[in-house]
């Protein structure tokens, strides 16, 4: 039951990191990177329990935290120019797709 | 003894797995950024806690236990965080969410278009 | 101030013995002298006090949190039915919303609590109100009732 699992987050990863790629705007990178990280966390803990070696849960921790801070430092320089979004977003919704 | 661990914990980690994947789907899906949002939170608290939970069943000693208590509570602090600063971030550049219009502001989209149950409520 | 000083270092010892795992004498010699510089530091940045270490709300909160579990439980339902119907049934909605809490504190917990609920999020928070984005019309209505307002207020008081 714990490769299955294992195996369902790496689909949901996978998923994830298509949403990465194909985002529209820069906010939807980062929120599936953010994503991507979470998913990370719980499949750097169940590879431990697969493979009988339960440190890679310092692991984990280490990495929950980098994933916070690496969305928090990306965030702090929001102020710049780059991440303006024109308002050509702004449509109802039902128009796309 | 063993059985009821292992059973116990199956159940949790399928559905886990499932809440994550669904979460990933609705990532997918939905319309625009902030409804995509919801779907990561989603993810962030039930999928986690419940594939955490049946770890933690089957954790061996009770360093692991605290380990993995320790992975829960700060993603449970992590996510309400970064969700809210992202929001806030989005919005404050110019984002902006797609709403659905109701009541007195009626849809510039017309309703046969594909909008007749959104517009509805 | 004493307080919160014993409890944070309550905290990090906790914190490294459940971490490290090893009991030697050289391990818990540099754990004593990182726990010690590590409340060196918050001392000098005047970061140890009671926002950091909550310890007035100590005997409420759990009673709080069993009950947004359950909020929690029930909104993760509502946004996994709305994700498989897929996106014909979703109304977001973007609202101002009234809360009645006065600390800091307050209005941190009822914001941190609508964004870890799932199908709601707090996008800005100014004076008293809070901008709140949800999925469904129908999440937002129950917010507006006060439910969790009127417990957070229960819980601010001492």
């Amino acid at each position: 039951m714990i490769i299955a699992a294992t195996l369902a987050i790496f689909c949901a990863m996978i998923l994830a990191i298509s949403r990465a790629f194909m985002g529209p705007t820069l906010y939807d990178r980062i929120l599936a990177v953010n994503s991507l990280g979470t998913k990370t966390v719980l499949l750097i803990a169940l590879l431990g329990f697969v493979m009988g070696r339960p440190e890679f849960l310092d692991i984990a921790i280490v990495y929950a935290l980098i994933n916070f801070i690496s969305v928090i430092a990306v965030l702090r320089y929001s102020d710049s120019n780059q991440f303006k979004e024109n308002s050509s977003e702004n449509e109802p919704i039902g128009k796309e797709r | 003894m063993d059985l009821v661990i292992s059973i116990s914990s199956g159940i949790c980690l399928l559905l886990g797995s499932f809440i994550c994947v669904s979460g990933s789907i609705g990532l997918l899906r939905f319309p625009d950024f902030y409804t995509r949002m919801h779907a990561t939170s989603v993810t962030e608290t039930s999928g986690v806690a419940l594939i955490l939970i049946g770890l933690m069943i089957l954790s061996p000693d009770l360093l692991v236990f605290a380990k993995l208590v320790m992975i829960l509570l700060l993603g449970l602090l992590i996510g309400p965080t970064t969700g809210h600063v992202l929001a806030k971030a989005a919005y404050h550049n110019g984002l902006k969410p797609k709403l659905t219009k109701s009541g007195n502001e009626q849809s510039s989209v017309p309703s046969s278009e594909r909008g007749g149950d959104i517009s509805k409520s | 101030m004493k307080r919160h000083s014993i409890s944070l270092f309550c905290v990090l010892v906790a914190f490294w013995l459940l971490n490290s795992g090893h009991y030697g004498f050289l391990l818990l010699a540099l754990g004593i002298i990182s726990i010690s510089f590590v409340l060196y530091l918050t001392h000098r940045m005047d970061v140890v006090d009671h926002e950091s270490q909550p310890l007035h709300l100590t005997h409420k909160v759990f009673a709080y949190h069993l009950w947004l579990i359950k909020e929690i439980f029930h909104s993760n339902i509502d946004v996994l039915k709305h994700i498989w119907r897929g996106q014909l049934t979703i109304t977001p909605t973007l609202k101002t919303i009234k809360i009645s809490q006065q600390s800091d504190m307050g209005k941190v917990i009822y914001a941190n609590s609508i964004t870890l609920t799932p199908g709601t999020i707090s996008v800005d928070l100014e004076n008293d109100e809070i901008l709140v984005h949800a999925l469904d019309a129908s999440s937002l209505e129950g917010l507006e009732l006060g439910e969790m307002d009127k417990r957070i207020s229960k819980l601010e008081q001492i």
